[in-house]
């Protein structure tokens, strides 16, 4: 076992308020450093190429995810939510660019089945309520284990983007000049979906089904609002998740609410901010 | 090659046998061009003629039939061509943070561009912006950009990688006519001094006129070749543009 204890002083000394007494809420801030720039700069992509019902879909998938861990009996459901996740994504994919019917029909169809699916199998016994933490998640739990779980992806997650992240911009600008350029869209693509399943499933104990996308979308789409260019689009972004994030937590400490609620509506409230800002320029 | 005194380059171009199936219906059937550095090539035809899904199929965004060959007589080697693309317009809403120079960047670097400052790259991008007088622009978002300022932009963007083929298809709409002559001056210039082979869609008789090389008449085949002259004065293309459309697009008579 790690010991965290040097990084606990360090928040001790930041932070001298008597919620940072709490491991827990060590823990929680130390997760939410780590999850919220890798949220945020993810979301700057997913908003820029028109994907955020997608990863809507993805995080309602997780139900079905968490449903087969159970069945086949999984402590940790993260593996086969992650595997879920992939595959789900996966296959919509695949389908956009088969022109069955519109994109949005088509995700609408497959959410609604996995959300189904997944409630069908997790409700069978009569024991759902087992489950209804992945709902709105549980931030205030995550163990010295879950925060290297979250380390490892970051790492791995960080990697990716960084080498995708431009080709990506320009795949998000246009798909044929993106492609006279050399780029191979589709590879570019699906490993693209693959770390937006890796990061909505790793992160959805904590944050919730019900929200994850929130977290995802939100900051960027403020970010959004004020920016005039790439880099002050990802370095707002980053600000606005790991300000939400840091103060949302301490604000569901004193006012007893749910974290990952309050950390959505403080990202909700600084979203309005920048359309007021965007609106009296 | 009249165009090509001023370079010992002598290379071409062969499209071979072009066609594009969509539900097993022909768009465009085996299309053959040939076509020669330092020369412009223009694709005129009716809207759903197939303008669109040629230059797709050149550039490899649309699967098809046929074959590409480029030859470059400097060693005689038949190379994978490299083709410069400037599509009609951007998918992008107009509140995208994308700004001109990050177009670049997103190309010419693979350092994350939303994380690392690159002062290099900015002379490289502001020196070929200026080539196409659009260095004034490099700071603006790409959303913001006007239809002939984003067009000098993009055919900036096309040019940066010294492509033997560039395939232009020209917006429709949105240029006045002070843009389309700076863009028809700067096509010229890259044709004579980068001696790059040109393909253009475009919906402007005028122009044509005055700088093709060799005009194309397309309706799913290829119609009607030649000369702008020729092309114009044929019975194909008096059948395919009405006296209304021709007198429309034609501001001085041929």
């Amino acid at each position: 076992m790690i010991s965290l204890q040097a990084i606990y002083n360090v928040i001790e000394y930041i932070f001298p308020f008597s919620w940072s007494n709490y491991d827990f809420m060590k823990n929680a801030l130390l997760a939410i450093v780590i999850i919220a720039p890798l949220f945020a700069l993810i979301g700057t992509m997913i908003v820029n190429n028109k994907m955020a019902f997608f990863s809507d879909a993805l995080g309602h998938s997780a139900l079905t995810g968490i449903a087969i861990g159970s069945i086949i009996g999984i402590k940790d459901p993260v593996i086969s939510m992650i595997i879920f996740g992939i595959l789900f994504a996966y296959i919509i994919y695949s389908l956009k660019n088969k022109d069955i019917s519109s994109n949005d029909t088509i995700i609408s169809v497959f959410s609604s089945t996995s959300i189904a699916l997944g409630l069908a199998l997790l409700s069978k016994g009569g024991n759902f309520s087992k489950y209804s933490n992945f709902l709105i998640g549980d931030i205030l739990n995550i163990g010295t284990n879950d925060l290297i779980l979250i380390f490892i992806a970051f790492i791995i997650v960080i990697t990716f983007w960084m080498l995708l992240s431009n080709k990506l911009l320009l795949i998000s600008i246009d798909n044929a000049l993106a492609k006279s350029k050399g780029i191979n869209v589709k590879v570019v693509e699906t490993l693209f979906i693959i770390i937006v399943a890796i990061t909505v499933m790793i992160s959805i104990k904590w944050v919730g089904i019900l929200i994850v996308n929130s977290l995802l979308i939100l900051p960027a789409a403020a970010s959004k609002n004020i920016s005039n260019n790439i880099r002050q689009y990802s370095l707002y972004s980053i600000l606005f998740s790991v300000i939400s994030g840091v103060s949302g937590l301490i604000i569901s400490f004193y006012s007893k609410m749910a974290s990952g609620p309050t950390i959505v509506l403080v990202a909700a409230l600084i979203y309005f901010i920048t359309v007021a800002m965007k609106r009296s320029k | 090659m009249e165009n090509c005194k001023s370079c010992n380059r002598r290379c071409c171009t062969k499209i071979n046998n072009i066609s594009v199936k969509i539900n097993n219906e022909y768009i465009i059937k085996n299309i053959n061009i040939h076509i020669h550095c330092g020369h412009l090539t223009v694709i005129i035809g009716r809207n759903g003629a197939g303008k669109t899904t040629l230059l797709k199929a050149l550039i490899g965004e649309i699967n098809h039939e046929g074959s590409i060959e480029f030859i470059d007589e400097k060693d005689g080697k038949n190379k994978k061509i490299k083709i410069g693309y400037v599509p009609q317009k951007l998918g992008i809403e107009r509140h995208n943070p994308t700004s001109v120079y990050d177009l670049f960047l997103s190309n010419i670097t693979n350092k994350s561009l939303s994380i690392f400052k690159s002062k290099d790259a900015y002379n490289l991008v502001f020196e070929q912006l200026e080539k196409f007088e659009a260095s004034e622009l490099i700071n603006k978002k790409l959303g913001e950009l006007s239809g002939g300022e984003l067009q000098r932009v993009l055919l900036a963007f096309a040019t940066i990688s010294n492509p033997q083929l560039l395939v232009l298809d020209e917006p429709v709409s949105g240029i006045d006519n002070k843009g389309t002559a700076l863009f028809y001056k700067l096509i010229d210039k890259l044709k004579k001094e980068q001696d790059i082979a040109i393909i253009l869609v475009s919906h402007d008789f005028n122009p044509i006129l005055e700088y093709a090389d060799n005009v194309i008449l397309l309706d799913k085949e290829i119609v009607c070749e030649g000369t702008a002259k020729k092309v114009f004065e044929s019975s194909q293309f008096k059948r395919y543009f009405s006296e209304y459309e021709r007198g429309d697009k034609f501001a001085s008579n041929i």
